[in-house]
């Protein structure tokens, strides 16, 4: 008979070995699919390395893809961490884009550098506000998170809905439904198809860093996600690092909202996540809640979307190709997480060990 | 008279949601959530109308999208049971893989017409006796096979989950596999069978838009009814009977922000959209104050078993 047992834990190297070979073989699989698209997929994968890497422009796309699911993914690690588990990013992104636009709706003339500031404080708040929610019922009466904060993407869903068709269609737009683009004085500065999203996205790493790894709360995080009872015993106050950790995690996924419509769309829309939010959650996930992880992370599945588009254009491929060629790659992952946590074991060995 | 139409387009809006609700409580029940409800009811509705339309037979086009819904279940088993992965992760990947799976092989049958022989397969049947009730007879009792189908399978489950042994080891396994597998339940096997149950009824809720809902087969026919059936499963709290009255519920909603347009309103008539989701943040909430065990989720929902951690 064969036995499962748990492992050690794996080295950098084993691990590195063990998703390679899982994207290699998911690769392989979605092979299939390409060549049903009537596609070669040799030339198909090539394209898409060369639709991330084969130009300044399509370089600055990679990373401008990149920015926005790495600060989500950081966000939702925050929650994770806690084993809290905020599958609302969606939300607190669209949220955070509602509250950048209102700023510009109520204060229109600032100049740039404050209105800047102004809209990631109000974004970051209005994306803590609705991860903040959640988490005071989770402290206080044990409420569900994780299909609370999935209801509240579709509550901040339907609420940007209404703003775009209903209260703050754009009335010189003919009629079509969508809302006005936000004036020069609101739009983040960009070079070269970079702009200064890049740059908050680097300061928000280094800090989420600290923030992990050396700070107090970071290890209360820590510690709250291995075991409140340990918590409690150590005094840790547990609705206390809860909700701050809810701050932290719904305002980062909020100040995204400010970072893609200043940066990227130019205007709130009820497109503007394009479901970056959800894809963050599997970021999160793989890369282990770690920050340098995170980053690599975040990376790879920005050159699969962006590889995505270029192929749609270049190859004429639909992006649904695209699409189940990630779910294909994030199933050969999450299936080799098992190889890395666990081992088959015969019962002669174990007596043996016994 | 136009409210009694108004009820039994209702019923018919919440027959899709019944199914795949339905479907989800018996994965819940067995301790798994399953968030790939959109993505199995994807992949239920593009098999289903394609074999639909090659075959023109309607038998054949329920079947498929029973097992293509249940195909994508046990990849999402396979991984959670098996390979113990994460289950909110890997039901958020197997629902972007069933809007690409739908997306793609849906393509070519973007308009095209549901066929004769399915149509009048599943027109509307005045059923004898129960038809004739007043105002109940034609809200509930002149519809389509398919949405008698849904009635039979709340009963059924219902029996399955409460009154059967079968049922009973489900439950268990769900609410503590630890007690299950020492009892001698085949843990992993319940958790396969129940999962891939689910997936063949999202499958059927998917099939339902696609073959009876809609006449011509539109971009995208399920488009986040699978979320709308995540919701209301807690708004049900688990409980079969209470998902057909609010699968009924969410139905009439949907079609009331349609009815409704033709009304000047004073809020904003999208802001409806949202209460299928605020009812659900309530019933979350107040389930959780309440703390009586047999109206909140099963105690090991989202955690994988591993045998030799017992």
């Amino acid at each position: 008979m064969l036995h499962i047992v748990k492992k050690d834990v794996p080295n950098t190297r084993e691990k590195i070995v063990v998703r390679l070979s899982a994207v290699l073989a998911a690769l392989a699989v979605a092979s299939i699919i390409v060549v049903f698209a009537g596609a070669n997929p040799i030339e198909l994968y090539i394209g898409i390395v060369q639709g991330c890497f084969g130009s300044v422009y399509r370089f600055a796309a990679t990373v401008e893809k990149m920015v926005p699911l790495l600060v989500l993914s950081l966000g939702v690690m925050v929650a994770f961490k806690m084993r809290f588990w905020n599958i609302g990013a969606e939300g607190q992104f669209l949220m955070g884009a509602v509250g950048t636009t209102l700023v510009v709706r109520l204060l229109p003339n600032l100049p740039l550098p404050i209105m800047l500031l102004l809209m990631i404080a109000v974004s970051f708040l209005f994306g803590a506000v609705w991860l903040i929610i959640p988490a005071f019922f989770k402290a206080r009466f044990g409420t569900n998170e994780t299909l609370f904060t999935l209801m509240l993407n579709y509550i901040a869903l339907t609420l940007v809905t209404a703003l775009q068709y209903d209260f703050w269609k754009d009335p010189a737009a003919n009629g079509m439904p969508k809302i006005a683009n936000l004036p020069e004085n609101a739009l983040l500065p960009s070079a070269s198809g970079f702009n200064l999203s890049i740059l908050m996205a680097v300061i928000i790493v280094l800090v989420m860093y600290y923030f992990m790894n050396r700070s107090k709360i970071g290890f209360e995080i820590a510690v709250l996600g291995e075991s409140e009872n340990t918590a409690r015993y150590i005094g840790i106050n547990v609705t206390k690092t809860i909700m701050i950790a809810a701050l932290v995690s719904g305002g980062l996924c909020g100040i995204v909202g400010m970072m893609q419509t200043t940066g990227v769309s130019g205007a709130l829309s009820t497109e503007i996540t394009g479901g970056l939010g959800f894809t963050a959650i599997i970021v999160a996930w793989l890369s282990g809640l770690k920050v340098p992880f995170v980053v690599v992370n975040s990376f790879a599945f920005a050159v699969l979307l962006q590889g995505a588009s270029y192929i749609q254009t270049a190859f004429q491929i639909p992006g649904s190709v695209a699409e189940m060629i990630q779910a294909i790659i994030l199933f050969f992952i999450l299936g080799s997480e098992f190889v890395l946590q666990y081992r088959f074991v015969s019962d002669k060995t174990k007596s043996e060990v016994a | 008279m136009e409210f009694v139409f108004f009820l039994a387009a209702a019923v018919k809006a919440g027959t899709c949601l019944l199914y795949a609700t339905l479907g989800e409580i018996i994965s819940e029940k067995v301790g798994h959530l399953n968030l790939g409800v959109e993505g199995m009811m994807q992949m239920g509705a593009v098999v289903g109308f394609i074999a639909g339309f090659t075959f023109g037979n309607p038998y054949a086009a329920v079947l498929c999208a029973a097992i293509a819904g249940a195909a994508g279940a046990l990849i999402y088993g396979f991984l959670t049971i098996s390979l113990k992965a994460n289950q909110v992760v890997t039901g958020l990947t197997l629902s972007i893989f069933g809007v690409g799976f739908a997306a793609f092989f849906g393509k070519n049958f973007v308009g095209k017409k549901v066929p004769e022989a399915i149509t009048t397969f599943f027109a509307p049947i005045k059923l004898p006796v129960l038809g004739d009730i007043p105002y109940v007879g034609q809200i509930f009792f002149t519809q389509s096979i398919y949405v008698y189908f849904s009635y039979f399978l709340v009963i059924a489950i219902y029996i399955y989950l409460y009154k059967t042994k079968w049922g009973l080891n489900t439950r268990m396994v769900g609410e503590n596999p630890v007690a299950a597998d020492a009892s001698g339940i085949p843990v992993d096997k319940y958790k396969y069978f129940n999962i891939a149950l689910c997936g063949a009824l999202c499958g059927l809720g998917g099939a339902f838009l696609s073959l009876v809902y809609i006449s011509i087969y539109p971009v995208n026919v399920v488009s986040g009814r699978g979320w709308i059936a995540v919701a209301l499963v807690i708004f049900a709290m688990w409980n079969p009977g209470k998902a057909l009255l609010g699968a009924y519920f969410f139905g009439a909603l949907d079609i009331a922000s349609f009815w409704l347009q033709q009304y000047t309103l004073p809020v904003s008539i999208y802001l409806f959209t949202a209460l299928p989701y605020l009812a659900t943040v309530f019933v979350l909430i107040f389930t959780s104050m309440r703390k009586s065990s047999n109206k909140k989720e099963p105690a090991w929902l989202g955690k994988n078993y591993f045998k030799e951690d017992r």
